[in-house]
This record gives C-alpha cells, sequence and structure tokens, in this order.
C-alpha cells in the first residue's frame, strides 16, 4: 500500500497527487493521441461520442453530483447548445464564433433556469427541469423559422481556418481538446472556494448560510456552469449527429443523461466519465446482445429504455456510488492484498437529524 | 460597551411567542450562556440572531451595527460564527473541506480566476490553510484532516464543527448545546477549550447549555429563559438559587 508523504500543504492543491498519477494519466494521453492512427473510422466516431457525453456528463455532475440540484431537462440545454451552434452556421458564422455563441447562449439560459431553483428544491427543482425540457422541444417545433420544425435540418460540416473536418480524425481531436479543457477548468473550479461553496449547498444550506456562502448567487452559478458545459458539447454533438430534428431533445435523453452520472458514481468527475463511457458503450452492448435473444424479445420496442431502467434502479440498489465506487473498491482490494476486510467501505449509519 | 446588544426582541410562529421581549447584554470576552428547560426558545434566539429566522419586534446590535435585517449570509463576514444543536456539517466532504469552507466568508473569489486556478488562487488557498491548520493544532484534529465527516464518530464531529465555526475567525461564537452527546471526558475538554477560546483568542462565547456542571465552570454570566422570557440574568450561582429558575425546572 502506498502513503503519500506530504511535505508541502501546496500538494494538496495539485491536480496530480503523485508520480504514479502523472504516468498513468501521461499513458492515456499516449493512447488518446494515437487512436486515429489504428482506430477505424467508425469506432473513432463512437469515441468522440464519448467525449461529448463526458462533457454533458460533467456538465450535469457539477450540478448535480456537486450541488445537489437533480436537473431532467439536460437533452434541452443540449438542444440550445445544438441548435444555436447549426443556425449560426448556416449563417455563415466561423466555426469557433459560432461555439462560442451557442456556449454562451445556454450558460444564459441555465442562470435563467437557475432562479426557480432559489425558491424550489428537491423532488419539484426536477419537476420545473422536467418542465423547462417540453418547453424548449415546443419551441423547437413551432419556431419554424429557425428550427426547421418537425422535418429539421441538416447542420453545416465543421471547418476551421478554411479546412473542413467532417469525419475521423479532425473532428475527434476536437472533441478530445474539448473535454480535456471541459476537465481541467471544471477540476480548478473544485479546488476553488466556489467548488467547496457548492459542495456546501448540496449537504446543509443552513449551515453554508451561516457560514457566509450566498445560496442565491452559487445556485444561479452552477446552473450557469453546468448549461454552459451541455451547451457547447451541444454544438459538437449537431456535427455527431450529422441532422437536427426536435424529437432528439426528449425527456428521455434527458434521463439518458442522468443516467449516466448515477450510474458513473455521484460526485467525481471520473464518475462522469465512466458513464459516458457506459452510456455510449450501452447501445453497442444492446445491439450484439439482440443478435443472441430469442426474437420475440429482441425486437420488443421498449428494449433499450427498459435496459436503461433497469441498470439505474439496479445501481442504485446494490452501488450507490457508481462505476467509480466500485473501481475504488477494486483498487482498494489489490491495495492493501492480502489484508482486504469486507467492512472496508461500511459506513456507520448516520445520526437522525431533527430539527436545529 | 457591550458587543452584542438584544433589545425587546420577539418571534411570534402563528399565535405562539417563541421568544418574547428579550433584552441582554454581553460583555466582550465574555462567555455568556442561556440556559432554561425544553422549549424556552434558546435555539430559536440563536436562529434569530444568526439570522436564520426573522424577528418580530425588537433590535439586535452587534458591535453598534444593526444587524437585525441584513440577510443570513453576511452574519458570518462580521464576525458571528455558530454552531448547531444537531450537527449541520458537510457530511460528504472531509474534515479539511469544511473547514476551508469555514473560511468561506473570506474569501475574495473570482469565477474566472477560479477556473483558471491562477496563482493568486493557489495563494489565496494556501493562506486559508494556513488559518486552518492553526485551528488544527488548536483542537488536535491532525488524524482527521483527510476523513469524510460521515465516517467520524459523533465526539469528534462536534469538535469539527467547533473548529469550523473558528475557522472564520469570529469575534462572537455561539455555540448551542456544546456538551451535548459528549462524555464526561470530552465535555472536560470541551470546558478547557471555551475558556482557551475566550482568554487566547478573545473571543467572546454566547452557549445555550444544559449541562450545569459546565455551565459553572465556564460561564461569566448566565441567563435563564423560560417560555421565551428572560427570567434573571446573573453570576452562574446567583442564577441557579433563583426561585423562579427552580420552579422552572423543578415544576411546583
Amino acid at each position: 500500500m502506498r502513503f503519500p508523504y506530504k511535505t508541502d500543504y501546496g500538494q494538496d492543491l495539485d491536480l496530480f497527487k503523485s508520480s504514479s498519477d502523472r504516468f498513468w494519466y501521461g499513458l492515456l494521453a499516449l493512447v488518446l493521441l494515437s487512436m486515429p492512427l489504428w482506430v477505424d473510422t467508425f469506432w473513432l466516431g463512437e469515441v468522440s461520442y464519448v467525449f461529448i457525453l463526458g462533457i454533458v456528463g460533467i456538465g450535469l455532475m457539477i450540478l448535480t453530483g456537486y450541488a445537489g440540484q437533480v436537473s431532467i431537462g439536460h437533452a434541452a440545454f443540449l438542444g440550445i447548445g445544438a441548435y444555436t451552434h447549426a443556425i449560426l452556421l448556416s449563417m455563415g458564422t466561423p466555426f469557433v464564433v459560432s461555439l462560442v455563441g451557442a456556449t454562451a447562449l445556454s450558460t444564459l439560459i441555465g442562470a435563467g433556469v437557475g432562479f426557480p431553483a432559489l425558491r424550489v428544491a428537491g423532488i419539484y427543482l426536477a419537476m420545473a427541469t422536467f418542465a423547462f425540457n417540453f418547453l424548449v422541444e415546443f419551441v423547437f417545433v413551432r419556431w419554424e423559422s429557425m428550427t426547421g420544425g418537425f422535418s429539421g435540418f441538416a447542420v453545416a460540416s465543421p471547418e476551421f481556418l478554411g479546412v473542413s473536418f467532417t469525419s475521423g480524425g479532425g473532428f475527434y481531436y476536437i472533441c478530445l481538446l474539448s473535454i480535456v479543457l471541459a476537465i481541467l477548468l471544471t477540476l480548478n473550479l473544485l479546488r476553488s472556494p466556489t467548488g467547496r461553496a457548492l459542495i456546501a449547498l448540496r449537504d446543509s444550506e443552513t449551515a453554508a448560510q451561516a457560514l457566509g456562502v450566498r445560496l442565491a448567487r452559487y445556485k444561479t452559478t452552477a446552473f450557469a456552469i453546468s448549461a454552459g458545459l451541455t451547451g457547447f458539447a451541444g454544438a459538437l454533438f449537431a456535427h455527431r449527429i450529422g441532422y437536427l430534428a426536435p424529437d432528439i431533445f426528449t425527456i428521455m435523453f434527458s434521463i439518458q443523461l442522468l443516467l449516466m452520472v448515477v450510474v458513473g458514481g455521484m460526485g467525481s468527475i471520473h464518475g462522469a466519465i465512466f458513464g459516458a463511457i457506459f452510456v455510449g458503450a450501452l447501445p453497442q452492448l444492446i445491439a450484439i446482445m439482440r443478435d443472441y435473444l430469442p426474437d420475440s424479445v429482441a425486437r420488443q420496442p421498449g428494449i433499450e429504455p427498459g435496459i436503461f431502467g433497469l441498470l439505474l434502479v439496479l445501481t442504485i440498489l446494490f452501488e450507490p456510488r457508481g462505476i467509480y465506487g466500485r473501481w475504488l473498491k477494486i483498487k482498494h482490494y489489490f491495495s492493501v492484498f492480502p489484508m482486504h476486510k469486507k467492512a472496508a467501505f461500511s459506513r456507520q449509519k448516520s445520526y437522525t437529524k431533527s430539527e436545529r | 460597551m457591550a458587543i452584542f446588544q438584544a433589545r425587546d426582541v420577539a418571534i411570534k410562529f402563528g399565535r405562539i411567542s417563541a421568544v418574547d421581549g428579550v433584552t441582554f447584554d454581553i460583555e466582550p470576552g465574555t462567555v455568556f450562556t442561556i440556559i432554561g428547560p425544553n422549549g424556552a426558545g434558546k435555539t430559536t434566539l440563536f436562529n434569530l440572531i444568526s439570522r436564520l429566522y426573522d424577528t418580530s419586534a425588537g433590535t439586535l446590535t452587534f458591535e453598534g451595527r444593526d444587524i437585525t435585517n441584513l440577510p443570513a449570509h453576511s452574519i458570518a463576514g462580521l464576525g458571528i460564527a455558530r454552531t448547531f444543536q444537531n450537527l449541520e456539517l458537510f457530511d460528504h466532504a472531509t474534515v479539511l473541506q469544511n473547514l476551508l469552507l469555514g473560511r468561506h466568508a473570506h474569501t475574495r473569489s473570482n469565477l474566472v480566476a477560479e477556473l483558471l486556478f491562477l496563482g493568486s488562487v493557489r495563494r489565496e488557498e494556501l493562506a486559508h490553510r494556513e488559518k486552518v491548520e492553526e485551528v488544527i493544532d488548536f483542537l488536535n484534529l491532525h488524524k482527521y484532516r483527510d476523513s469524510m465527516i460521515v465516517n467520524l464518530p459523533y465526539g469528534v464531529r462536534k469538535v469539527v464543527e467547533l473548529a469550523r465555526a473558528l475557522c472564520s475567525e469570529p469575534k462572537l461564537l455561539l455555540l448551542d448545546e456544546p456538551s451535548s452527546g459528549l462524555n464526561t471526558e470530552e465535555t472536560g475538554e470541551m470546558a478547557f477549550w471555551i475558556h482557551d477560546i475566550r482568554d487566547r483568542y478573545g473571543i467572546t462565547v454566547l452557549m445555550v447549555e444544559h449541562d450545569m456542571g459546565l455551565v459553572n465552570r465556564v460561564s461569566d454570566k448566565v441567563l435563564a429563559l423560560n417560555y421565551g422570557r428572560v427570567i434573571t440574568i446573573g453570576t452562574a450561582a446567583q442564577v441557579q438559587s433563583h426561585p423562579e429558575v427552580i420552579t422552572a425546572y423543578l415544576g411546583g
């Protein structure tokens, strides 16, 4: 077992806690950077999609996993980003400017949605975001002059400095760069006072207030940042699907996004990434599984959402800390081998809370 | 001059007066204790001072400044910190994170600088960390620094909450039943700390407490409250021999 020996308070602020961290993340970076050399276009596209989902996951994790505000309307922000980006592109806006525009607009709308969150909490907030998702879907359908209504419209291919990078390596690298930036900014935020204030908001609003945390300010910030990241991912998502239509950004998709952070592991950026890999890979897994199932089962229409729902329930029942929690347990098992004891992760019951 | 003054403070929940016309002064550098039977309005009074509840009448003055209508989040910045009777820690964060949150009122955060984690942010964080470490030294919390609150026993949580309040460098510290749930030994430790907080750091302490042993050991002044009204104010011995206080506790 490794015991980090600390000699400086600054070490607790560093992104990499040890040299082995540096080694493994460096290796990961090498693998990801060289991927276009040894992976075919289809799988490159799939990995890019996982990156896009990962950015959404990080955004939703900030809001739900850290600030404790549940949203089941994040597909709406994804849609706002996607539509804004595609519309701006069609008007001849340069790629990067349009990307910034899409992010800015969804950030603003996110801050606006944050306002009801100052009044409602828990399940009621979830319902408000749920309603917001419907509202946005409705706008996508009805604002035909901009969105093309039900029939939708094709997204212009991405172009940067006159070079087009529709398929393969180019788009992959843009997504990779985006998710790395998203992770870095988020980690910076989380090791700063704002990140701590979000955790305070999640665990006890009363204590947070008593320590000088402005609830209104930080709830709005959490919503704005979360929506901004999701909108940014939405712009990339528009290129990934190539054709925008309102029936993509539905409640079902929002629930899938929430499933991503819950199954991945609440309250950690690792969790968001694991969740994205899981949700990105699941349709493929289901497709493969279909071949081995009897036709009467495999051809059932609702099998995909059914499996998603089942997995969500199983995660909450058996591994509330998600895939990342399980990962930590496995790591712990090997690091203390053969001294592992079953009780290492069972924690004592929280004390019953009553009125203050 | 008194550091804190309450004048005719009252709050009504519907038709029930939980606190009714309470007036008292706290001298700087003293330990002021409020006692009273259950439901006397002690915690309600605390919640009024930390502005979690709005007063129905009366004024609260801190260092000559009227704080009766300030928002709850601005109280910490003025130099008033508190603990809670049933603990309000950030359960899924580490002890260190909890204590650093105690510094929140002193942070000059700027979102853009934080997102980029500029040198200024790092320097500020390190400065806060040093303050936090002083409190950790004072309360002996070294070995719990990186533990999650949910994994800590009750007695330690109680100390962490005191530490968090101290991290905000208060001038007035509100302790809501600091000894509840602690064993005799831990209560003894708490008494030492309260003395130290007053004598070494010069922090004025306002405390609600049931344990008369602790009250006698640390209090400079005691206020007895019943049905939201002040019965008497005086030294611990004076208050405990007051006939109305005895009636309030024993009935009759």
